[in-house]
């Protein structure tokens, strides 16, 4: 069970003057229940290669298999594969269609043919998962605010129950409040019911608190693909890309090069915290 | 997907025709085309033919583009000759069963043809050539002696020229929305028409959304900048005529001297 990619290379425009390789071979292996943080600059491709991963776009050339199975094959169940796989587009308040925020998130979960009781305890499940308090479920969508509407819409896709879900940018144009809220949710949605979860995003600072693994990319092509501290490792050449590592590692590799014995892996502020204060006790006992 | 749709016909080419005032293509182009309906013989055609040739040619507009034009008026022409053919009276020509073609018939439905192409070409050249903004521009500085009457020239432009700059960004989010959609498990191309008109709802309803919520905000965005209609704005580049927009005049008027003098002679 498990999300193989195989030399996918991607053309946008291809038979016109204007072509544009947005997709550069990209090999990935994503296995079932992983948190994985995708990372890059705006049009490094990272919502093109996500398109994919639910057969919204196809490939130019190469194979993507789901659970082993090749999804550009004749015989594929491609609306099965968008139920397994769910993809939450950036700014998802914008698909928002309904009377009221219940029939909205329904609107997945039925187009799957299910029965109406099911549907509607998918829905309830779903709004309970990202925590959207009761007395709106019935309110039109567009009554409520900004993040409450980011809710209701990653509901939409939450209530299919897919055992893959990609988030892009799920966190764009959010308070830190309401950032924090969602990425907390989102944490929760993995270890609570393994689900495989992409988060795309731009931000370092956003992922490295909650991911297993990053991929950066820059221009069409998988530059780093590692755990959050060894990528952030790399800081300088992130630098270079327009990319950073989160404030937490320069600090920490500015302690090391003043002569602190400090580990330069913290990835959040709390492991920061706990590595210098381990190191400034260790250099008293001295 | 639908960004394969290509709008404003606009192709980029570094030509003298690409830089003349888009006042002279606008004029030039109704000139041309109240000249086909003056010729009383097929010489003026031919003349017309040459001309336009001329210009394609001096455009550096590959042909094939002109012919892409033709396709989306193909049934139009086709139900024009056909009728013009059979339903003219006059000296029979041939019989087929109950269906006579005379000979009137016959050069009606000739000319009609030829008027339609070139009238066809002849436009697709100001559109292939002239970017959109640069032809509202145009369109206004030619209407603005209308002012006169109360017609708001300024705002008919600049309505005009929203509207154009807004289709693409619309079409992005329509191709967005309906991705989104489909994520969702949405068909948009199956089903009987019924169905079908009932799957647009989770596309229209978001993309009206979405417009009115862009219309709001690029008012805003002009308000800011203090835009307050036409009166005493000045342009960054305003239109001016150069030599060749006098010399295209000139050759402009030539062709129509030459053409409708040669096509209204009777030559037998």
């Amino acid at each position: 069970m498990s999300i193989t990619l195989e030399h996918v290379n991607y053309i946008y425009g291809a038979d016109t003057s204007l072509s544009v390789k947005a997709l550069n071979d990209i090999c990935l292996e994503i296995p079932d229940g992983q948190f994985v943080g995708v990372i890059g600059h705006t049009g490094s491709g990272k919502s093109t290669l996500m398109q994919h991963l639910n057969g919204l776009l196809k490939a130019s050339d190469g194979h993507i298999y789901f659970n082993g199975e090749d999804i550009y094959d004749k015989n594929f169940d491609m609306k099965k594969l968008r139920s397994k796989v769910g993809l939450v587009f950036q700014y998802p308040e914008h698909q928002l269609f309904e009377m009221d925020v219940f029939s909205d998130v329904c609107f997945g979960p039925k187009n799957l043919g299910l029965e109406k009781a099911e549907v509607e305890r998918r829905a309830k499940e779903a709004l309970e998962q990202v925590g959207l308090p009761e007395e709106l479920y019935f309110q039109s969508p567009f009554e409520l605010s900004g993040g409450q509407k980011r809710r209701a819409a990653i509901a939409g896709v939450l209530a299919m129950q897919p055992e893959v879900l990609i988030l892009d940018e799920p966190t764009a144009g959010l308070d830190p409040k309401g950032r924090d809220e969602i990425l907390e949710q989102i944490k929760k949605l993995q270890t609570g019911s393994g689900m495989t979860i992409l988060l795309v995003s731009h931000s370092m600072e956003d992922v490295a608190e909650y991911v297993d693994r990053i991929i950066v990319m820059n221009k069409g092509s998988v530059l780093y693909d590692d755990e959050p501290k060894e990528v952030f490792s790399h800081y300088k050449e992130l630098e270079e890309i327009g990319l950073a590592a989160p404030q937490v590692t320069y600090i920490v590799n500015a302690l090391h090069e003043k002569g602190l014995p400090v580990s330069t892996d913290a990835t959040t502020i709390a492991e920061a915290a706990r590595d210098i204060l381990q190191a400034l006790k260790e250099r008293e006992k001295c | 997907m639908l960004r394969d749709i290509t709008l404003g016909q606009y192709y980029q080419a570094e030509s003298i025709i690409h830089k003349l005032d888009p006042r002279v293509k606008l004029g030039g182009t109704l000139l041309f085309i109240v000249s086909l309906f003056f010729f009383e013989n097929y010489l003026g055609y031919v003349i017309s033919a040459l001309f336009l040739a001329l210009v394609i040619k001096l455009s550096k507009v590959p042909f094939k583009f002109m012919v892409r034009g033709m396709r989306s008026i193909l049934m139009l022409l086709l139900i024009t000759v056909v009728f013009n053919l059979f339903l003219t009276p006059g000296t029979p020509l041939v019989s087929l069963w109950k269906l006579t073609i005379t000979v009137e018939g016959l050069n009606l439905a000739l000319t009609m043809a030829i008027r339609l192409v070139l009238l066809i070409i002849g436009s697709s050249i100001m559109t292939l050539t002239t970017t959109p903004n640069n032809l509202t521009d145009g369109m206004e500085k030619m209407m603005r002696p209308l002012r006169v009457f109360k017609v708001p020239v300024h705002e008919v432009a600049m309505m005009m020229s929203i509207a154009l700059r807004f289709i693409p960004i619309l079409l992005e989010e329509t191709d967005k929305i309906m991705k989104a959609q489909i994520a969702r498990g949405a068909d948009f191309e199956s089903g009987n028409l019924i169905n079908r008109a009932k799957a647009m709802v989770p596309l229209l309803v978001p993309l009206f959304i979405s417009a009115f919520r862009r219309a709001n905000d690029l008012a805003m965005a002009m308000e800011a900048r203090c835009y307050r209609g036409g009166d005493g704005r000045t342009k960054m580049k305003p239109l001016v005529y150069r030599k060749r927009d006098y010399l295209a005049y000139a050759v402009i008027a030539v062709y129509l001297i030459v053409s409708i003098t040669i096509g209204r002679i009777v030559w037998f």
